[in-house]
């Protein structure tokens, strides 16, 4: 990690002195004082105040460090790409034979996404969602689910029977949710306690 | 395998140096022996086992390619 020490009058210039090095904003870094200082009496005995300041690792660099050391140990060679840091932190993991990794329905994928959003916001104030997709399969199962929406959607307006749709992530839900949203003939919910929350469509 | 828990677990919790997995080699299975600090029990099992299991469905990922079964527990 990045860190810079430096002395000064007073604690607060000293810590100004180090944010001006590492190019950095108070937010993004730790400080630990060394020395508080002493002013002195009339400048006789006084003692510089010494900073240790550390750039703190970007949210997006722990979660990609976890990934590819987590692939590392599961023994796979995958490139671990940034894809985008605005409202989630996308990261693509991409290589050959990764359908292990993606698992039943995802299922090893959301734990490994799971896992990555613990260890990024453990220590943080702020909350960033990571999503984690591997080759794809996410935009893939979104895509799947749309048309699946869509497809329940024309059911139940020709059977005007409800449909009761199988389990899923919150994620998955709101996918469904939003391609049914702008339908004037549907409504959709989410009835059931996690992991085994579902939706209904059915006529509005 | 015992690398894998070990990684999971040192990551996730606030006392990595009391962190250690044991591993107890059956016929057919691995046991994996996942120890932590008191204090970052909470921090391994999560509301109602929910980090346990995401730690179990990674390591089961790994089992999967050696083809073994592989139990983690908790002590």
């Amino acid at each position: 990690m990045r860190y810079v020490e430096k002395q000064s009058k007073t604690v607060e210039d000293a810590v100004e002195l180090a944010l001006k090095d590492l190019n950095a904003d108070r937010d993004q870094v730790e400080i630990e004082v060394l020395d508080e200082g002493n002013r002195g009496i009339l400048g006789f005995l006084a003692k510089a105040a010494k900073v240790r300041v550390t750039l703190k690792k970007k949210p997006e660099e722990i979660a990609i460090e976890f990934v590819e050391q987590l692939m590392k140990r599961l023994g796979y060679s995958v490139d671990v790409e940034l894809e985008d840091v605005g409202e989630f932190i996308k990261i693509h993991i991409k290589g050959e034979n990764v359908g292990p990794i993606i698992g039943r329905h995802g299922s090893t994928l959301d734990a490994i996404q799971y896992l990555v959003n613990l260890v990024v916001n453990k220590d943080t104030q702020e909350y960033h969602r990571i999503i984690i997709d591997v080759e794809n399969y996410r935009k893939r199962r979104e895509e799947s689910l749309e048309k699946l929406a869509q497809n329940i959607a024309r059911r139940v307006k020709s059977t005007r029977k409800s449909f009761s749709l199988e389990p899923m992530l919150a994620y998955e839900r709101r996918i469904i949710h939003t391609a049914l949203q702008s339908d004037q003939e549907i409504v959709t919910k989410s009835v059931g306690e996690e992991p085994n929350r579902r939706i209904i469509i059915s006529l509005k | 395998m015992i690398e894998l828990v070990e990684y999971i677990a040192k990551a996730l919790v606030d006392h990595p140096e009391n962190v250690s997995v044991n591993q107890v080699e059956g016929e057919q299975s691995i046991i994996l022996e996942l120890k932590v600090d008191p204090e970052d029990m909470g921090k391994v099992i999560g509301k109602q086992g929910r980090i346990a299991k995401a730690i179990r469905t990674v390591v089961k990922a790994a089992a999967a390619k050696e083809g073994k079964r592989v139990v983690v527990e908790i002590i």
